[in-house]
């Protein structure tokens, strides 16, 4: 049995109960929902984009512990960078929480995302911690219709 | 903390002198898959109204189809067809003993009561609905029980009619006998609801059905596995039930129908074994119940189905219905006293479903926080989203008991809450 305190580490606890760029962006220029039909998640993703870069971004909605934090601390991580860039580090963290990340030398250069490395062991919880990081892509993609995990 | 022990070992024979019979850890020892640890820690089976346990004789009924009389059924002359035949067709017999039916063609061997709604709203549904009727449902059904009547809504242009709840998670029966008028054409409602453990009153439901002369289906999937049903009490016209929530195997289930209308209705599939006669020209459908059975059927799951019968005749269920209140209100009591927790769906008469919420913690965390302590339970809408929106909720956590259920292991779960709070916040 996976250990709990991987899954529920202490930045996942931290961004759930204070999650960070919590709000609507009534000038965003991108605004995309994400929902997982299997258990009722669901979130908004704002994004300002100016030539490329994420000016600023933002969400709301309600979910798990582990998708709420996961938008908290993706918002946090990918602010300031480049719509290339984002999109990399999604194929990144979803390379660590299917758990085929080698090494934990490739895992540290993911800073705090890293605290999602636990999620692996946990096959049922992957789509909560991708969720708000498909509707990003969505987002940067300038698709306006729902996302969904499935 | 959870003692160590062994949960059956510290669980009382006799609780109440009004079922003293009943003797849970004898009941135990029949679902041998209950005795196992999850990570050295004894497994807590609550999701029971998402499928339930089967015992050793329902196993061992099925194992000894395929390893002494596998074969195709109502069609082979050879021995093993005979075997296999017999099998399968004494199954529907002791179905329909069981529910007390009067006739076995009114038993139809389904996949389960998803596909038992499917064939009524597609057969009848078809040839009896038309544009501008109306059709009733209520806000406490499945899924399975709201889209097959949208479908058919959707191609006639009918209309879909819901009974409201209260906020208790009780029907509205005064609100349910003003929805009917002359287009009124079909009644379909759950006896015990999936999502709040609601039991409804089906039978006045259906004396006022018929009152106007309309039709109903019961929903009875989460009803069997905790009551003995009656269909010609309840004088149902259809009612459906899967047989893997009543300790029998899955890939099977019935549709009880009145024979007059099973009569009346065209068939659902066509295929092998529910025709007597095929040309190009034309096809003479066979008799009931094959009409309604086109293919080879889960034959292995028929038989199982059967020997589930047999295991359930064998259990006195006024005494398992006294057990599983005795959980349902120990639970109750013991979960409601947990700050920020609460119970969604306070019926007064409910089987023993528990659905509840839990202050700042999602339904998800809760799951798998209580995995980690080898508790089983279901998370999420529970296919019923409807009521979801009706108590302004995303999801559920829901501890559903059975027969086998002990208060040791409702203490187990009551001890998992205050661990996944301590966890998350």
């Amino acid at each position: 049995m996976p250990a709990l305190n991987e899954l529920y580490q202490e930045i996942i606890l931290d961004h759930n109960k204070s999650p960070r760029n919590f709000r609507k962006m009534p000038d965003a220029t991108r605004k995309v929902e994400g929902y997982n039909p299997l258990c009722g998640d669901h979130y908004t993703v704002y994004v300002k984009l100016e030539d490329d870069i994420i000016k600023d971004i933002s969400f709301e909605g309600a979910g798990c512990a582990i998708s709420k934090a996961s938008a908290s601390v993706m918002s946090a991580t990918v602010k300031g960078k480049t719509k290339a860039e984002a999109e990399e580090l999604f194929e990144s963290f979803h390379t660590l929480v299917t758990g085929k990340m080698d090494g934990m030398a490739e895992i540290s250069t993911l800073g705090k995302l890293a605290a999602f490395s636990g999620v692996s062991e946990f096959p049922a919880r992957v789509k909560c911690a991708t969720l708000a990081w498909h509707t990003l892509k969505a987002a940067l993609e300038a698709k306006e219709e729902v996302v969904t995990t499935e | 903390m959870r003692p160590a022990n062994e949960i059956v070992t510290s669980e009382p024979v006799v609780e109440s002198r009004l079922h003293k019979t009943f003797d849970v850890r004898k009941i135990r020892k029949d679902f041998p898959i209950l005795n196992q640890k999850v990570d050295g820690k004894p497994l807590v089976y609550l999701d029971n109204a998402a499928t339930s346990q089967k015992p050793q004789v329902v196993i061992d009924a099925m194992v000894k189809y395929y390893l002494e009389e596998n074969s195709n059924i109502h069609r082979g002359v050879h021995y093993l067809s005979e075997k296999a035949t017999q099998s399968y067709e004494a199954a529907r017999d002791k179905i329909q003993k069981y529910i007390n039916a009067s006739q076995r063609q009114e038993i139809i061997f389904v996949r389960g009561t998803t596909e038992g709604v499917n064939l009524v709203a597609s057969s009848y549904g078809r040839s009896n609905v038309k544009q501008g009727d109306e059709i009733i449902i209520s806000a406490m059904e499945h899924h399975s029980n709201i889209v097959p009547w949208q479908i058919l809504c959707e191609e006639k242009g009918a209309k879909l009619l819901i009974i409201p709840m209260n906020d208790a998670g009780e029907l509205l029966l005064d609100e349910y006998e003003k929805l009917f008028n002359s287009r009124t054409k079909f009644i379909a409602v759950n006896h015990v609801s999936n999502a709040l453990g609601t039991v409804n009153p089906i039978k006045q439901i259906i004396t006022i059905a018929h009152q106007y002369g309309v039709p109903v289906l019961v929903d009875g999937a989460q009803a069997v596995p905790h009551m003995r049903v009656d269909v010609l009490d309840l004088d149902c016209d259809f009612y459906v039930f899967s047989g893997h929530k009543m300790f029998g195997p899955t890939g099977v289930g019935v549709l009880y129908g009145k024979k007059k209308f099973l009569d009346a209705m065209p068939p659902y599939h066509g295929g092998g074994d529910m025709i007597k006669y095929v040309t190009f020209e034309k096809t003479i459908y066979n008799d009931l119940p094959n009409k309604f059975e086109a293919g080879t059927p889960n034959i292995a799951g028929g038989v199982g189905l059967g020997a589930t019968i047999d295991y359930l005749n064998k259990i006195d269920m006024t005494a398992v219905r006294a057990h599983e209140h005795e959980l349902l209100e120990y639970a109750t009591q013991a979960l409601s006293s947990i700050k920020g927790l609460s119970i969604i769906g306070t019926a007064k008469e409910k089987a023993s479903v528990i659905s509840f919420v839990l202050e700042d913690v999602h339904p998800h965390d809760i799951g798998t926080i209580l995995d980690d302590d080898g508790i089983a339970i279901r998370t999420g809408h529970h296919c019923a989203q409807p009521v979801m929106q009706r108590f302004g909720i995303p999801a559920t956590a829901r501890a559903s008991f059975a027969m086998y259920n002990t208060k040791v292991e409702v203490d187990a779960l009551v001890e998992g809450i205050y661990r996944v709070i301590e966890v998350l916040t």
